[in-house]
């Protein structure tokens, strides 16, 4: 698999795989991460991309010109077992009335109905490619092709938090209230960012995720968001 | 001992250092736009450089004093007031349980770091407390500060440091813009070698569009040879990216963890603490250098530092 090792600014290094959305090169840019997290380099954060690993460094640190060399190292080594990290989890998801307004837009485009555009996305297995924008925010991918509806013209200026959106090929959970661009379909109970929980991290990529349907009352009875 | 804020200014908040290591879940660095001048006022009072400090925003805040306390201030230049006396810049001075610190006119640079010795006793999240508002992460449910809030202050020693010379820590700041130097980001074959030149070549404006996030900059537009959208990838202070517009955005300290622009240019670590002294209106201008003379001027830079304290 053709990579790179990219200087970016004066304290960051990008290793950059092929540029497509693709489980494969994702899985091999989550084990490079972990194989630099492992690494004795003077390394504070690790950030995956769809196709990409940024290794931020201390660039005051001593052993920083070895860096470009011992990150091509572990660039170019197999990874083999990188297809198997990643732990699975189930997010429960209400598709109810209020939560999900954009389902009739999603399904219109689709040419469905909106219970057939729910099934669509609960017939789908997930994978978490990115982790970014806000605290806790998960890039999933792929939707089906038939409910992946574009951006909406004009963003929300407030999407509530736990709202579940479909975005093209991707979907996710808003961690907080936010502004948002995406397609509403549903709205979670459980916090994707919750700093009092043993792990304040619901997802990490290389997750695989599946969604679960649940019903207005088990939502109330769930929510983390005091929305009951 | 504590600090009571009685108007809170423009923009106050609190920041340390950033909190680090968790980019790779979601969670913005944050901390100052001006980290040099963060680390000075904390240095004059012999804290740690990571102590929590307020970091003020083009206009000042009124605080007064609970207890006796000793405060530095650093970065812009503001005149600044203990009951009606002059206070130095990147000196200690006193503070007498009742008096008030007022942050009056502004002379030069956009955000001062105001610090206490022992630093502030403040909750932190995720290991720091830097305020990043946009996620509301940090005290005070990660917002600025308001008329009313208390901030503790930490016990400290009795007996100060040996008083370093202000003079030993140059100021940093910008007369109405700055030149900062700049590498190529990795995107920069996306863009043609116009856009390069004009990044490189010409002055840019700091619009009224900016934050602690980012300066949207208004000047020549920059053509690109492939697309502007990118797969989402990391992104940091000091990262230049250009949507489809052609207009660039310097992202700043409260920078989102991953973007989708392309990005063309990376301003050197060494010149991200005058990029924080500019205010809506100043211009700026991008110098490109190589990484070894990047890494040279921070070296020089931290070597000055350390030989100060």
């Amino acid at each position: 698999m053709m990579t790179r090792v990219l200087p970016a600014g004066d304290s960051a290094w990008l290793i950059e795989l092929p540029e497509r959305i693709d489980p494969g090169i994702n899985a091999r840019a989550v084990a490079i991460a972990r194989a630099v997290e492992h690494a004795a380099l003077p390394v504070t954060d690790v950030v995956v991309g769809y196709r990409s690993v940024m290794v931020y460094v201390d660039p005051l640190a001593r052993e920083a010109d070895r860096i470009q060399a011992a990150l091509e190292g572990i660039a170019a080594a197999p990874h083999a077992d990188a297809v198997d990290a990643g732990r699975d989890v189930e997010v429960p998801v209400c598709y109810d009335e209020p939560y999900g307004p954009d389902i009739a837009d999603v399904a219109a485009l689709g040419g469905c109905t909106p219970e057939e555009a729910i099934a669509r996305h609960l017939a789908g297995d997930y994978r978490v490619y990115v982790v970014g924008f806000v605290p806790g925010f998960a890039y999933m991918a792929s939707v089906d092709p038939r409910i992946a509806a574009p951006r909406r013209r004009s963003p929300r200026v407030q999407v509530p938090a736990g709202s579940v959106g479909i975005a093209g090929a991707q979907t996710g959970v808003y961690p907080a209230s936010t502004p948002g661009g995406w397609n509403l379909i549903g709205r979670c109970p459980v916090r994707p960012y919750d700093p009092d929980r043993a792990d304040p991290f619901l997802f990490r990529a290389g997750d695989r995720v599946r969604f679960r349907r649940i019903s207005t009352a088990d939502y109330r009875d769930a929510t983390e968001w005091g929305d009951a | 001992m504590t600090l009571t804020v009685v108007k809170p200014g423009m923009l106050t908040t609190v920041q340390d250092l950033g909190r680090h290591g968790y980019q790779g879940l979601g969670v913005p660095v944050s901390g100052p736009m001006d980290a040099y001048s963060h680390r000075v006022a904390n240095a004059v009072l012999g804290n740690d450089p990571t102590a929590a400090a307020l970091e003020v925003t083009l206009l000042g805040p009124e605080l007064v004093a609970d207890g006796p306390l000793v405060c530095a201030i650093a970065g812009a230049e503001f005149d600044v007031t203990v009951d009606s006396a002059l206070m130095p810049s990147r000196l200690p001075f006193e503070v007498r349980s009742g008096a008030r610190i007022r942050f009056g006119p502004r002379r030069r640079g956009a955000r001062a770091t105001l610090a206490v010795r022992g630093g502030f006793d403040l909750p932190s999240t995720l290991g720091s407390c830097a305020t990043h508002l946009a996620s509301r992460m940090g005290p005070f449910g990660g917002r600025a500060l308001r008329a009313g809030d208390i901030l503790p202050v930490t016990a400290s020693v009795p007996s100060p440091p040996s008083l370093p010379s202000h003079l030993a820590y140059p100021s940093l700041l910008p007369t109405e813009g700055a030149r900062v130097r700049v590498l190529p980001a990795v995107h920069r074959e996306r863009f043609s070698d116009v856009a390069w030149a004009r990044l490189t070549g010409e002055r840019y404006m700091v619009t009224p569009q900016s934050n602690r996030m980012g300066y949207r900059l208004d000047g020549p537009v920059l053509p690109f040879v492939a697309s502007a959208d990118i797969l989402s990838e990391a992104v940091a202070m000091g990262t230049i990216q250009v949507p489809s517009s052609g207009q660039p955005i310097l992202l700043m300290a409260e920078a989102a963890t991953t973007g989708g622009y392309a990005t063309i240019a990376n301003v050197i670590s060494v010149d991200l603490p005058i990029a924080g002294q500019l205010a809506p209106g100043d211009w700026i201008a991008f110098e490109p250098c190589t990484l070894e003379q990047a890494l040279s001027a921070l070296r020089a830079r931290e070597t000055a530092f350390r030989s100060s304290l």
